[in-house]
């Protein structure tokens, strides 16, 4: 089965069982597993496709949603708050990563610097309790953050609320169109490029390529989808606080992405669904902490699993599917591409 | 194969490059003429600063001292990837490619550098056959066995359609067949760009060369056509000990 085929069917299953959910689950639980699904994408795409170690993508996340609630308080419409939430991540990522691209930092420093980024976005936005943290009509609030911005609606129509399952169909297919965004950036010179990148930056910069615009450009876009579903998720929770920016944030879409399985897309898509409906099961006992349940789960992947679940799972499917002897090669070439 | 006309325009030249690390000279004044659609050989022993040399020309690095001229623009300094485009290209000691990208991925990410849509899947077809890589065009290159992987460095390293191509080793590790091979490819190539070989393998370069340099402990020892420079006693001395005996 070529590759295009078997993302198609992938893509195909993952929008019916969208479609399907909300008559199993509420559309509330649905929604915010999206926005996650959308971030874990976003750091998918720097990380898994970029090879761009970013320890930092709540930073974005959370820009994402306060861009969007400052915006409202400030009385913008509807649309002009969504892009302005996306502009403020996606700045943010241009700044940040022109810093750490052009002054040739790499590899696991990446990773520290952005960290540290968003820490400091989450001290900084805990301290901004006084009146004189405002931004406009909008005061940021320090911990308790921004409560009491307007609801999302149809752009320039305020009495077309955009609730409930209306807010989920539109989560939803961002999430779609996002994941069938950077599906077809992969296959544009642009992600054979990135790609190229990744696996050897050297080679890249003698062949003639400006890795660090590449990389910059690969950056930018995943801060944007992170700020995408930060300004969901404001909407979503009509509250933003800085835990938005806290390690937690970092670290479950870091989860996400390793259990799914870095490299691909539709893994880590799958991952933060299925473990944000995890926590959301644990949280509702109190006899397990889910935190210990993922470090558990993130540890036994990484030592039996290192490539992922879904890698795993493709693997397995060609095993069955691929005549005896022939399985390993079939192994070989889905697994690589089926999973995005 | 036939010398380039000394008529021929000097496309390279490094003058009087130098390169320190925290106290070690590890290229001292060395200066360096190469004319269009030359074939040079740079040998001398492991240390001797061939591939810092190279990695100068190159802009890896930046010299510390002195200038590096490709075809009358002035490069040390540029980036690697804007020297690259200026038509240089460069195998590296080391086969240098993109491990979990097939063979023809490789190549068409060097393709694409100057061949856009199906001009690039084309050159990348060209290359297969050429190299005889057709075979293996699936292959992940991190899968291929050295040899291998030094015909698809040198495919990756044409496909940029170089006017200047700086080969690090081309022999290492070749079998005697595989050796006669590159040289092979090597002298046909020389017929229409300009070639720098660094090369440890005296038969590799007895093959090939038709002027030989001589890097001695970062500078230039000796210079000049390859059998009168292979014979020179300092040569010899500082080098090619046992290989001359």
């Amino acid at each position: 089965m070529g590759k295009a085929r078997v993302f198609g069917w992938g893509f195909g299953a993952a929008a019916a069982a969208l479609l399907l959910a909300p008559f199993l689950f509420s559309d509330y639980t649905l929604t915010l597993l999206c926005v996650q699904a959308l971030l874990a994408l976003s750091l998918a795409f720097v990380w898994g496709v970029g090879g761009i170690l970013c320890f930092g993508q709540a930073a974005f996340y959370g820009l994402g949603a306060y861009g969007y609630a400052v915006c409202s308080l400030n009385g913008a419409d509807a649309g002009v708050c969504v892009l302005g939430g996306v502009a403020a991540a996606t700045l943010f990522a241009v700044a940040l990563g022109a810093m750490m691209f052009y002054g040739r930092i790499g590899d696991v420093y990446l990773g520290v610097v952005t960290l540290v980024a968003t820490l400091i976005l989450y001290k900084y936005m805990n301290s901004t309790a006084g009146s004189e943290y405002a931004i406009g009509s909008a005061r940021l609030g320090g911990f308790n953050g921004i409560p009491g911005f307007t609801p999302l609606y149809v752009p320039g129509r305020p009495d077309w609320p955009i609730t409930g399952t209306a807010l989920y169909a539109l989560v939803a297919l961002s999430l779609l169109g996002c994941w069938a965004l950077c599906r077809w950036l992969m296959q544009r010179p642009f992600g054979r490029v990135l790609a190229g990148t990744r696996e050897n930056e050297l080679r890249a910069e003698l062949l003639g390529y400006d890795v660090r615009w590449v990389r910059l450009l690969a950056f930018a876009l995943g801060g944007a989808l992170a700020g995408l579903a930060g300004v969901f998720y404001a909407v979503w929770a009509e509250l933003v606080t800085p835990e938005l920016f806290s390690l937690g944030t970092s670290a479950d879409a870091i989860i996400w992405v390793l259990v799914g399985g870095l490299g691909g897309l539709a893994g880590p898509i799958a991952g933060a669904m299925a473990l944000g409906a995890l926590k959301g099961l644990l949280g509702a006992q109190q006899m397990v902490s889910s935190l210990f349940v993922f470090g558990a789960l993130l540890i036994g992947v990484v030592l039996f699993l290192p490539r992922g679940l879904a890698p795993m799972l493709v693997a397995g499917v060609a095993r069955l599917r691929a005549p005896r002897g022939a399985a390993h090669t079939t192994h070989t070439a889905a697994s690589g591409e089926a999973e995005r | 194969m036939s010398a380039p006309a000394l008529a021929s325009p000097v496309v390279v030249e490094a003058l009087g490059v130098s390169m320190h690390f925290d106290g070690v000279t590890a290229v001292d004044d060395v200066s360096l003429r190469l004319r269009e659609r030359e074939l040079r050989c740079l040998i001398g022993p492991n240390g001797a600063g061939k591939s810092t040399f190279f990695k100068m020309l190159s802009g890896q690095l930046r010299p510390s001292v002195g200038e590096v001229w490709l075809k009358g623009r002035r490069c040390d300094g540029l980036q690697t990837h804007a020297i690259a485009r200026l038509g240089l290209s460069i195998k590296t000691q080391v086969p240098s490619l993109m491990n979990a990208l097939s063979v023809a991925e490789n190549l068409w990410l060097a393709a694409h550098v100057h061949h856009k849509g199906e001009a690039a899947d084309q050159r990348v077809e060209q290359l297969l056959t050429e190299l005889g890589l057709g075979r293996l065009r699936a292959s992940p290159a991190g899968a291929l066995a050295h040899g291998q992987r030094q015909i698809v460095e040198l495919g990756v390293a044409l496909a940029t359609d170089p006017w200047l191509l700086l080969l690090d080793e081309p022999a290492g590790g070749l079998t005697h067949g595989g050796v006669e091979h590159m040289a092979q490819l090597v002298r046909r190539l020389a017929a229409r760009i300009t070639v720098v070989v660094v090369e440890h393998d005296m038969r590799f370069v007895r093959n090939i060369a038709q002027t030989v340099t001589v890097f001695h402990q970062g500078r230039v020892l000796a210079e000049g056509d390859a059998d009168a420079v292979l014979a020179d006693p300092r040569v010899r001395d500082v080098y090619l000990g046992r290989e001359a005996a």
